[in-house]
C-alpha cells in the first residue's frame, strides 16, 4: 500500500465521518448533506481500490491515475457551491417576502390601533 | 378608479414632507403609501405624522423589493391602478394625471414618465445620459417598441400590471427589468413625455468607471431577464 493511497483513504474517510458526525447532531440538515455523503462515499471507493480508478482514468484517458481522483473532487466542489447558490438564492427570495409581509403586517396594526383609538374618542 | 401613489423612500427625511404635500396638492383623490426601505433617519416617523399609509420594511431591500411591498399592498388592497413616485423630489406631483389617462383610456397596461420625449428638457450628467441612451437603444430592440426613458421611476400601472409585480418584480436593476418581464408578459406600455426636477438633496454615486461597470450588469440582466420563465 503506497502513502497516496492511504493518504487518500484517510482523507475521504475523514470527509464523510465529519459529514455523518455534523448530520448525527443536528448541525448540518440531511437536505444539504446528500451531495457531500456523495463526494465523500465516491472518493473513498475510488482511493480504497486502486484497480477500479486506474481502470476509469485508463478510459478516460487520464494517464496519472491519483488526478482523477482530484477532477472528482473539484467537480463535487462546483456542484455544491452551484447548490449552495442556489439555496441562497431561495433564502433571500424568503427574506424579502417576510421582510415585506411584516410591512404590510404593521401597517394594518398601525392602522386598525388609530380606527379604534378614534372609536374610543368619539364614544 | 381608485389610486394608490407607491413612494419608495431610503433616508429621505429631507425631501419627503414636500414629495407628500406635493402629491396631497396635485392628486388629493389617490391614497398614498410611502414604503420606507429601512431607513436609518426619520423617514418612517415623518410618514406616519403626516398621516400617510406606512410600509415600515425591516431592513433594506433595496428599491425593487420597497416597490413590491407597494404592489403587494395595491393588490390586496384591491386599487385600480399604482403610481411608482420617488421620495427623494425628483418627480413632480401634478405630471401624474398624465401617467394615468392612457390607463383611463384603456390604451396601456404600464404608463412610463420620459424625461427624453421632449429633445432638451432635461440635462442629466454626461455618463449618466450615455448609459441611459444605451439602455433605451437595447430595450426599443427588445421590447420591439421605442423607450426612450428605460431607468425612470416614474410610472404607472393598472390592475392588471399590478397583479403581475405583486408576484414577480425584479429586484437588482428593476427600472430596467421589470420592462423586460413586462414585455414577456405582453402588457401594453406606452411613454409620456414629462418634466421631473434635478435632485433636491443627496447626490448621484454613479462615477465613469462605475456606470460602465452598471452599464455591463444592467446589459446581462436584461438578457437573463429574456430567458426567465413568467406566468
Amino acid at each position: 500500500m503506497d502513502v497516496l493511497k492511504i493518504l487518500a483513504i484517510a482523507g475521504s474517510g475523514i470527509l464523510l465521518f465529519i459529514v455523518i458526525e455534523l448530520i448525527r447532531r443536528g448541525r448540518l440538515k440531511e437536505r444539504y448533506s446528500l451531495l457531500w455523503l456523495l463526494a465523500g462515499m465516491v472518493l473513498l471507493l475510488l482511493s480504497s481500490s486502486r484497480n477500479a480508478l486506474e481502470f476509469v482514468a485508463r478510459h478516460l484517458g487520464i494517464f496519472y491515475p491519483p488526478s482523477f481522483l482530484f477532477l472528482i473532487a473539484f467537480l463535487f466542489l462546483l456542484l455544491i457551491t452551484l447548490h449552495f447558490s442556489v439555496v441562497i438564492s431561495g433564502l433571500s427570495e424568503k427574506s424579502k417576502k417576510l421582510a415585506q409581509e411584516l410591512a404590510l403586517l404593521r401597517e394594518e396594526l398601525h392602522s386598525t390601533k388609530g380606527a379604534s383609538r378614534d372609536d374610543g374618542k368619539s364614544e | 378608479m381608485r389610486i394608490l401613489i407607491i413612494v419608495p423612500a431610503y433616508n429621505e427625511e429631507e425631501s419627503l414632507p414636500g414629495v407628500i404635500d406635493d402629491l396631497r396638492k396635485h392628486i388629493p383623490t389617490a391614497d398614498v403609501v410611502v414604503v420606507n426601505d429601512g431607513s436609518r433617519d426619520a423617514t418612517a416617523r415623518i410618514a406616519q405624522d403626516m398621516g400617510v399609509k406606512t410600509l415600515d420594511l425591516p431592513f433594506n431591500l433595496g428599491i425593487g423589493g420597497a416597490v413590491q411591498a407597494g404592489y403587494v399592498y395595491a393588490e390586496r388592497q384591491g386599487y385600480d391602478a399604482a403610481v411608482q413616485f420617488d421620495g427623494d423630489g425628483q418627480h413632480v406631483g401634478m405630471e401624474i394625471s398624465k401617467l394615468l389617462r392612457p390607463l383611463e383610456e384603456g390604451i396601456a397596461d404600464i404608463v412610463i414618465g420620459s424625461r427624453f420625449l421632449v429633445p432638451g428638457a432635461y440635462k442629466a450628467p454626461l455618463f449618466r445620459s450615455l448609459g441611459i441612451r444605451i439602455f433605451s437603444f437595447t430595450l426599443s430592440r427588445v421590447l420591439t417598441t421605442a423607450v426612450t426613458d428605460s431607468t425612470s421611476g416614474f410610472r404607472a400601472a393598472n390592475r392588471k400590471a399590478i397583479v403581475f409585480f405583486a408576484r414577480m418584480y425584479p429586484d437588482d436593476y428593476p427600472e430596467v427589468e421589470s420592462l423586460v418581464l413586462a414585455h414577456k408578459m405582453k402588457f401594453r406600455m406606452i411613454e409620456v413625455a414629462v418634466t421631473m426636477r434635478e435632485r433636491t438633496y443627496g447626490k448621484s454615486s454613479i462615477t465613469p468607471l462605475r456606470s460602465v461597470y452598471y452599464m455591463t450588469k444592467v446589459l446581462m440582466a436584461i438578457f437573463i431577464d429574456l430567458l426567465k420563465r413568467v406566468r
